[in-house]
Formats: structure tokens, C-alpha cells, sequence
């Protein structure tokens, strides 16, 4: 089992025929991936990597079944793309590209939520369900199929946690980089939520990071519903105040988004706290044997 | 970005919103020429990217602070004398303070009420929110934590902007009145539609004042843009102090990785992934080790990029050791580590002992690249060993 991205998961690249977008749709197809078609206005007709290439993401839907928009369009015009795949009823949105201004995002964050799409990203590495297929720039050969769900805010410190897992033997349901900025369309909590769900998984890997308050938010979530272990490593204890770390995101503002606050708030909350994180597969390891 | 305050409000009147009359000047001959053209008393503002100004203190002038009254046009040109190229310490800026290049010199108002207006955007509602509360002046973290009723807070749906009746609401729940009221809501909607055409990530008047002629002004203004918009607005990168910034970083920026200089310490990173990147600091600091630095070569880290973030890791004289944590994933290995030894051959000699973890993509390829270079460095499997000696070699290479 898998949440979010499944066997029934058919995939529309924005932006095929990009240098990224080529690169990843084939790592994607290599791996079995379901990628039914691309999409790039103005050439619609073409044939991209054996898929079909339509003009609107609408097209893909209809003549291809697409259900899930996997997007590599320049952060300019991304947020237009985000809302294009929304307004065609795609079930899933996966926005993998960096650097969207952020009233942009403001305005499509609104435009999916009205429309019932779930948005993915943007700025994150995409989302895999190890030995079903994946919308996103992860290497896979790092993946396993297993039990744990990952989610993160970064990227190379999600494959840090996910091989990890992968060499203690417990591999992954599904994994899901949320994205580095301040905007984003899936967080900790909506991870959790449908992780507590899933059957298959038994335990959630949560790498946060300094910024704004979602971990906090997972927190509560963890004390009053979470059913499953919860690891969780907190990115930044020693990013100074006020400094944007690479992410938009990641940026202490005044006193709030310290990585120590956020550590305590979800050690009370009853997650296990790996201080190191060299240390995230371990401790899942003790945290399955002790429950 | 962060701009200076009389930055701030040259745009503002750009947007023909209501800010007293002022000029900046950098010497203090010009200050007094101000002074004069303005009319005293005035007030003579230090400039710098930090708030708490008018509670702070210059180390070289203890009894002063950033934000003075002068009565005369020699008493601003005296206070601009003792402010210019003086160090001034805030609650926001660190013991270390920083240099005031600047001054500004703006007409003194006669102040009835003392407000507070900000605008920013809610990470947790992914909404604009505009705050307004009675307690200007105050720094508003404060107001937050002790009176956080004392804050009103209007959310911006962002299919409609700012609606007047949401204005009205701030407006009159701060108390004000018939033109005052008018003025206010005007100055309100005015900003918010500054705040989305210059696509600013923070903006802050504080205080927003009434002056005893009934005037609504903006006293105060902090502006922050996000720096993903920067390629709608061309014309900002004048707007930049340079001064302000950490020499490396800037020459970071150029090369076009994210770099952050950490004082004091030793162990100088480079990572692929601003979380890798974190995460590597902080392992180091678990070691009982000390990181000089976050540096993330990106998601799109071609040789260049490396050889260039390297040069600037060894160029740092505080670095001790250097540890370099790549995983590889768009990022391949192999281009890393080609980027080092290209580095390596402008560099010259290294001084300091280098330890490498390479994993992903590539890795292998990577590793026997760093091999047959004339680079010396140390191997480590995982992310701990390598934090581990990393933390020994720079402690050795300290003493």
C-alpha cells in the first residue's frame, strides 16, 4: 500500500521536453512508472520519450486519463501551471520546481484548495511509492519497498533518512519531500494524517526544519490521533537568527521556528527525537521493537 | 532583501502614501543642509538593516542612540557627526552592532497616537495577514506574547486583495475617527496595494502616527521582498547595501550558491540540499565541533559551482578542516568532485585537512576522481564518521 501516489497513479509531465523534465520522465519510466503523456502549449502533436504531448493539461486528462500532474515549469510561470492542473480535476499535483514568488504561490495555494486537488511542493523533490512508481527527481535505486512513511521538507536529507531505512532493512511505503518554501501545498500534519490511515505503514520518519510553525502543528496532531511511531529530526539547531538557509522557508524569525522549540514540542508530544542524523534508521528500529 | 527605512519610504511615495518629508545624507556637513531645507526641529535616524534603533546605543558614544531630535540645524549636524561610521547595537543586530553609513533626516511631527500597522504573509493560513494594534512603539513580538488581544488581524482572501470593509474593521478597532479613520483605511489599502505590486514578504509601520493636527502618518517603515520575485523587479538590485551583508556571502551570491558565514567557527562545510546542509551542521555540533559555515552548491551544482564554493570555504581563515557531504541525486558525484580538483588547481596548495563523504549518484566515479588528483583527503562511509573526524582534524589543526 501506498498513500498519495498508487498503482492507479497516471502521470502528466508539465514541461516534457525541458532538459530536467526529459531526464527525469525517463529516470521515471525506467522505474515502471505510469507516465501517460506531457504537456507543453504550443506543441501539442509532438511525441516526446514514445509519450504523447498535448497542449493543455485538460487534453492530457481527457484523451489519456492522466490523473496526477508532475510539474517542471520555470518558477515564472509555475504557479499558472499548478493552477492549470488543478482546474483540469488532477487528484494529485507534484510541483518540483524552486523559486516561485510567493504571492504567486499564495494565490494558486487558494486556487487548488478550492478545487480539491492535493498540491505537492513547490521546491520539493516529488513523491515515491518504492516499487509502484514515483513523480519526482529522487534517485531510486536508494529505495526500498517496506513499512515506513517519510515525510520531509528537504531533499538530499530526505534520501539521507530514506537510505537509511533502506539499509536497517525497513524500507518504505511511500516518501514525500513537501517542499522547502514558505507556501506549500502538503504539510507534516496532512502527511501524518493519511500515514495513521495507511495499513501498510508502521511507522513515520519526519525530518522538519527551522521556519514557521508546521511542525508544531504535526505535534498536536502526533499527542492526539497518531497511532503509529513517529522518528523526527529537526533540521538547524545551529542556523543563526534571521538568515534564510537555502530554503525560503527555512529562516528563524524572532524568537519562533528555533529547532529546539520544535524538538520539544514534539518530543512532549510523544515523537522520538534523533538528536543526530546519522541516526534515523536506528531509532525507527528501536522505536517498532518497543511498541 | 531588507531595505533601509528611507529606501522604504521613497517607494511608498512613490505610491503617493502619506510619509513625513525627509533626506538622506552620508557626511555630516550634508546633514546640517538637510536640517535646514526641512525645517527643525527635525529627527536624525540612523540607517541600518536592524530595528530597535531609537533603544539602541553606538559602543563608541554610550549615551547615544540611533534615533535623535534635533532642535537646531548644528545639533543634527553634531548627532550626524557622532552617528556617521559609528558602530550602533540594537536588541536585533548582535553585540557586534553594525556601521552606520547613513543617516536620515526627517521632519519632526507632533504625535497624538503612537499605532502599529503590519503586513506579512501567514505561512500557517498560506494568506496575507494585516495586523493593526493600539500598542505603536512597542516591539509587536512583545504586544504578541503579553496582549496578543491588543493585535487585530484581518486575513486577505487573495482571489479579492484587501476589502475596504477589512480595513474598516482594523480602522475602527483601533479607535480612530471620521477623517482620521478616512486616512488611515486609505494609507492601509494604499500599502497593501504597494505590498503586492512590489511583491514585499514583510512590512512593518511602526509606529503608524496621528499627528495633533489630525494627520496619519507612517513614521517607521521596515520592508522586506521576496527574493524569488526579484526577476519582476529589475531595477532593485540598487537598492542593495552592500555593507550590510558579509563579504563571502556576497561573493556567494555571484557564484550562485547559498552560503551563510557562521562567526567562530571551524569546521567549513559544502552539501548538495539546504537541509543536507543543515543537518551537517548541526551533526558537526553534536561532535562537540563547531561549523563555519552553511553551503549548499544546489539542486543544479555544475563544476563551476563547486570549484568556486570551495575556493571560498578555503579562503575563509577561521576554517580548520573542511567536510564535504554530497548525496548525490540530480546532483551526480562525479561533477563534484570534478568541480574540487578544477578548484584545486586555481587554489594551489590546501592548507587545511579535507574529508569527503560521497553517496548516491556516482559515488565511486567521485571518489576515484578525488583519488588521482593531487587533493589529500580522508574517506568516511556515513554522515557520522565523517562529522566525527572532520570535528577531530579542525581541532587539531586549531591547536
Amino acid at each position: 500500500m501506498a498513500i498519495l501516489f498508487d498503482k492507479d497513479s497516471k502521470v502528466a509531465v508539465q514541461n516534457i521536453t525541458g532538459h530536467v523534465g526529459t531526464f527525469n520522465t525517463q529516470r521515471m519510466l525506467d522505474y515502471g512508472t505510469k507516465v501517460v503523456a506531457g504537456v507543453v502549449p504550443g506543441k501539442g502533436g509532438m511525441v516526446h520519450l514514445g509519450l504523447p504531448v498535448f497542449d493543455t493539461v485538460e487534453e492530457a486528462a481527457r484523451r489519456r486519463g492522466a490523473n496526477t500532474s508532475l510539474i517542471f515549469v520555470p518558477a515564472p510561470f509555475a504557479a499558472d501551471s499548478i493552477m492549470e492542473a488543478a482546474d483540469a480535476g488532477m487528484k494529485l499535483i507534484v510541483c518540483i520546481t524552486e523559486g516561485i514568488p510567493t504571492l504567486d504561490m499564495v494565490r494558486a495555494y487558494d486556487f487548488v484548495k478550492k478545487r480539491g486537488s492535493t498540491l505537492i511542493g513547490p521546491n520539493s523533490p516529488g513523491i515515491i511509492s518504492p516499487g509502484i512508481g514515483k513523480a519526482g527527481i529522487m534517485p531510486t535505486e536508494i529505495h526500498k519497498p517496506g513499512k515506513i512513511g517519510v515525510i520531509s521538507r528537504s531533499g538530499t536529507l530526505t534520501y539521507e533518512g530514506v537510505f537509511q531505512l533502506t539499509t536497517s532493512g525497513l524500507g518504505q511505503t511511500t516518501a514525500i519531500g513537501l517542499g522547502g518554501d514558505p507556501i506549500i501545498g502538503t504539510r507534516h500534519v496532512d502527511a501524518l494524517r493519511l500515514f495513521n490511515d495507511d495499513k501498510a505503514t508502521k511507522g513515520v520518519v519526519m525530518i522538519g526544519e527551522i521556519g514557521g510553525t508546521d511542525e508544531e502543528v504535526a505535534a498536536r496532531f502526533i499527542e492526539e490521533e497518531m497511532k503509529k511511531p513517529v522518528v523526527a529530526f529537526i533540521a538547524g539547531r545551529t542556523a543563526p537568527k534571521g538568515k534564510r538557509m537555502g530554503h525560503a522557508g527555512a529562516i528563524i524569525a524572532g524568537s519562533h521556528g528555533t529547532a529546539l522549540e520544535k524538538m520539544e514540542v514534539l518530543r512532549s508530544a510523544g515523537a522520538h527525537i534523533v538528536e543526530s542524523p546519522a541516526e534515523i534508521g536506528s531509532t525507527m528500529k528501536k522505536a517498532l521493537r518497543k511498541k | 532583501m531588507k531595505v533601509h527605512e528611507y529606501q522604504a519610504k521613497d517607494i511608498m511615495r512613490k505610491y503617493a502614501l502619506a510619509v513625513p518629508n525627509g533626506r538622506v545624507v552620508t557626511d555630516a556637513a550634508s546633514a546640517k543642509v538637510a536640517a535646514k531645507e526641512l525645517g527643525c526641529p527635525c529627527v536624525v535616524k540612523a540607517q541600518i538593516h536592524a530595528g530597535g534603533r531609537g533603544k539602541g546605543r553606538f559602543k563608541e558614544d554610550p549615551e547615544l542612540g540611533g534615533v535623535k531630535l534635533a532642535r537646531t540645524e548644528e545639533e543634527a549636524e553634531d548627532l550626524a557627526k557622532r552617528m556617521l561610521g559609528k558602530t550602533l547595537v540594537t536588541a536585533q543586530t548582535g553585540e557586534a552592532g553594525k556601521v552606520v553609513g547613513r543617516v536620515y533626516i526627517e521632519q519632526a511631527q507632533n504625535i497624538a497616537r503612537e499605532l502599529y500597522l503590519g503586513m506579512v504573509i501567514d505561512r500557517e493560513r498560506s494568506k496575507i495577514v494585516v495586523m493593526a494594534s493600539t500598542e505603536g512603539g512597542m516591539e509587536i513580538e512583545k504586544v504578541a506574547a503579553s496582549t496578543p488581544e491588543k493585535i487585530l488581524k484581518e486575513w486577505v482572501d487573495p482571489g479579492t486583495g484587501l476589502m475596504a470593509y477589512q480595513a474598516n474593521k482594523l480602522v475602527f478597532g483601533l479607535g480612530l475617527k471620521e477623517d482620521e479613520a478616512k486616512e488611515a483605511r486609505s494609507l492601509m489599502l494604499g500599502l497593501y496595494n504597494m505590498f503586492i505590486k512590489e511583491d514585499a514578504s514583510l512590512l512593518e509601520v511602526n509606529p503608524l502616527v496621528v499627528t495633533k493636527a489630525g494627520k496619519v502618518l507612517a513614521l517607521d517603515a521596515k520592508l522586506n521582498f521576496d527574493d524569488n520575485a526579484a526577476y519582476r523587479h529589475k531595477d532593485r538590485d540598487a537598492l542593495r547595501d552592500l555593507t550590510e551583508e558579509d563579504p563571502l556571502e556576497v561573493e556567494a551570491s555571484k557564484y550562485g550558491f547559498n552560503y551563510v558565514k557562521v562567526h567562530g567557527g571551524s569546521v567549513g562545510c559544502m552539501v548538495n540540499g539546504a537541509g543536507l546542509a543543515m543537518a551537517t551542521m548541526d551533526i558537526i555540533k553534536l561532535f562537540g565541533g563547531a561549523p563555519a559555515n552553511f553551503l549548499d552548491v544546489g539542486g543544479a551544482a555544475d563544476s563551476k559551482v563547486v570549484e568556486n564554493a570551495f575556493k571560498v570555504l578555503v579562503d575563509d581563515p577561521e576554517v580548520k578542516a573542511v567536510l564535504i557531504n554530497i548525496f548525490g541525486g540530480i546532483v551526480r558525484c562525479d561533477l563534484v568532485a570534478n568541480g574540487i580538483v578544477e578548484g584545486l588547481k586555481h587554489i594551489g596548495k590546501i592548507k587545511v585537512p579535507v574529508i569527503v563523504r560521497l553517496r548516491g549518484t556516482n559515488a565511486e566515479e567521485g571518489l576515484k576522481i578525488l583519488r588521482s588528483s593531487s587533493l589529500k583527503f580522508t574517506v568516511a562511509e556515513d554522515f557520522g564518521e565523517a562529522a566525527k573526524k572532520a570535528v577531530e582534524l579542525a581541532k587539531k589543526g586549531g591547536a
